[in-house]
């Protein structure tokens, strides 16, 4: 899932302390699970702007409403009138939500309450860990399951650098050199032969942004559709 | 054609002995000359730093142009850091074109480490990849297939870290190597060596490749220094009596030029050559190889 996590307090009252009437919305996906903008971080939030807004003696309207989704049309539709009656919308959703809440909801002003940090996974109670930066050329199958694109912190694909001590990364002690954990893992595997392989160059026009992907099942109509004048 | 004075080197099958040097911040360079001048003769090559330990400087490529006006024979050390690899393809070429005729492939510190660590680390290519693409250039085309108009012919090295700690770290750096020589790699410069044995049971696996490895050395300035780099440098083990030496030596640069000198002694049966990253005492190198007999 994408995981985010939210901007510090000061800087999102900065960004809505002149408004007149601000909606707080939620995204009921990723940001849910990873506790940084469902239901519960809404509330959370509005209540902290409302104490904050009458601390400085500020009238500001401060509501709170949730959505399943908001990288998705369809979920917008419950709240489509109503975000129009506020001065801006303080989007707790990803990045990706942010961008498409703007689009959808144009022209509401929408303001992000979160940063996006990664796609990754639960490893704990409260935390979570990097698994993906989505390259769009999958080599997992190369490694025992273990990126090096991702947990490498300089993305090697050839081997590790001379920096691993203790088995950690030389960015932080706290951090596993990727390379012992793909060494350990194929190992297990009896796989140790694999890494002698050279990895193919990295191709980054699969990083080309923005990203777009249609279905192959839908090429067809969109094409059409494209073509109707 | 190369005409590559290290190469030559290694070809007369003779011990040695290149010196490091890292360029300083700014365009200063009358510091630089001076440490030429007191190298000038001693040395096989010198080995110049690229941004080395992330921290912004002097490029590498000017300071290895002006050794060769000054006499010196550069080695080119070339990251894969800050540049992608349109970048370090054109590079290499500038730096033929300056008269530069050797060079070591390097992954790099990550910048977080350096005085800049905000700043995106780009390791599109890596070090074997990196040895691939000097090996391209050298054949007439870039990555990308197109054929050069004029060529480079680099004598291409890499590094290697005979001290890293656990199976995993260690078994890696030689399949690394391996994959190094295959790339083109023609010498290996390895993370300081402190302790013989270490360097002993690492040079019984790497033989096989018949290829000439210069150990690393670094001259200790004191004891907490033996022991900043235990705690944090990746590789680098120095032994207790060693750092005790230190601790107990009145003069401490006499004590850290013996030491040195008698590492290098010990280890010259071992190897091809030495390589010696003296940190700040690149003008006491000529001394380290007078105790060390190799003048």
């Amino acid at each position: 899932m994408i995981i985010a996590e939210r901007k510090l307090f000061e800087q999102i009252w900065e960004s809505i302390k002149d408004r007149k009437s601000v909606l707080i919305l939620g995204c009921g996906t990723c940001v849910s699970v990873c506790q940084s903008g469902g239901e519960k971080e809404v509330g959370l939030l509005a209540s902290e702007l409302r104490m904050k807004s009458k601390l400085e003696g500020k009238e500001i309207k401060i509501e709170e409403a949730t959505i399943e989704r908001q990288c998705d049309k369809e979920f917008f539709d419950s709240i489509k009138d109503k975000a129009k009656e506020y001065d801006a919308i303080l989007s707790m959703a990803c990045g990706a939500g942010v961008q498409f809440s703007a689009e959808v909801l144009e022209p509401v002003v929408v303001i992000p309450a979160l940063n996006t940090r990664f796609i990754g996974v639960t490893m704990d109670e409260g935390i979570w860990a990097e698994r993906c930066r989505a390259c769009g050329n999958c080599v997992l199958r190369d490694y025992g399951g273990i990126c090096p694109i991702t947990i490498c912190a300089k993305s090697l694909v050839n081997g590790p650098c001379g920096g691993s001590k203790n088995g950690k990364c030389e960015a932080s002690q706290e951090k596993d050199c990727a390379w012992v954990l793909i060494y350990n893992r194929l190992k297990k595997q009896n796989r140790l032969d694999e890494l002698r392989r050279w990895a193919p160059l990295k191709d980054y026009t699969t990083q080309t942004h923005p990203g777009r992907y249609v279905n192959e099942a839908y090429r067809k109509p969109e094409l059409e559709a494209k073509n109707v004048k | 054609m190369s005409n590559s004075k290290l190469k030559q080197a290694f070809d007369s099958g003779k011990f040695v002995v290149t010196a490091e040097a890292g360029p300083l911040k700014g365009t200063e360079v009358d510091e630089m000359a001076e440490i030429a001048g007191v190298l000038k003769g001693k040395v096989d090559a010198v080995n110049v730093t690229d941004q080395q330990s992330s921290v912004m400087r002097l490029g590498s490529m000017v300071i290895c142009h002006l050794l060769k006006d000054w006499g010196l024979e550069p080695i080119f050390q070339l990251t894969c850091r800050d540049r992608n690899r349109i970048a370090l393809q054109s590079d290499l070429l500038s730096a033929w074109v300056l008269g530069v005729e050797n060079c070591v492939a390097l992954t790099g510190d990550l910048p977080s480490s350096g005085d800049h660590p905000q700043a995106k680390p780009v390791y599109d290519l890596d070090s074997v990849q990196l040895l691939q693409v000097i090996r391209n250039l050298n054949e007439g085309h870039d990555m990308a297939g197109n054929e050069l108009k004029g060529k480079p012919d680099f004598f291409a090295g890499a590094v290697v870290n005979p001290g890293a700690d656990t199976e995993a770290a260690y078994e890696l750096q030689l399949m690394k190597l391996e994959k190094k020589i295959a790339a083109g790699a023609r010498f290996f410069q390895t993370q300081a060596i402190f302790n013989p044995d270490t360097f002993a049971r690492f040079m019984k696996r790497v033989e096989q490749y018949k290829i000439p490895v210069l150990a690393g050395v670094i001259p200790l300035k004191s004891a907490g220094m033996a022991r900043f780099m235990n705690k944090n440098v990746a590789g680098i083990n120095v032994p207790e009596p060693m750092i005790s030496r230190m601790t107990k030596a009145e003069d401490k640069t006499k004590a850290g030029i013996e030491l040195c000198a008698e590492l290098i002694k010990s280890l010259k049966g071992m190897c091809q050559g030495v390589h010696i990253m003296a940190i700040g005492w690149e003008k006491k190198v000529p001394d380290i190889l007078d105790v060390a007999g190799l003048t």
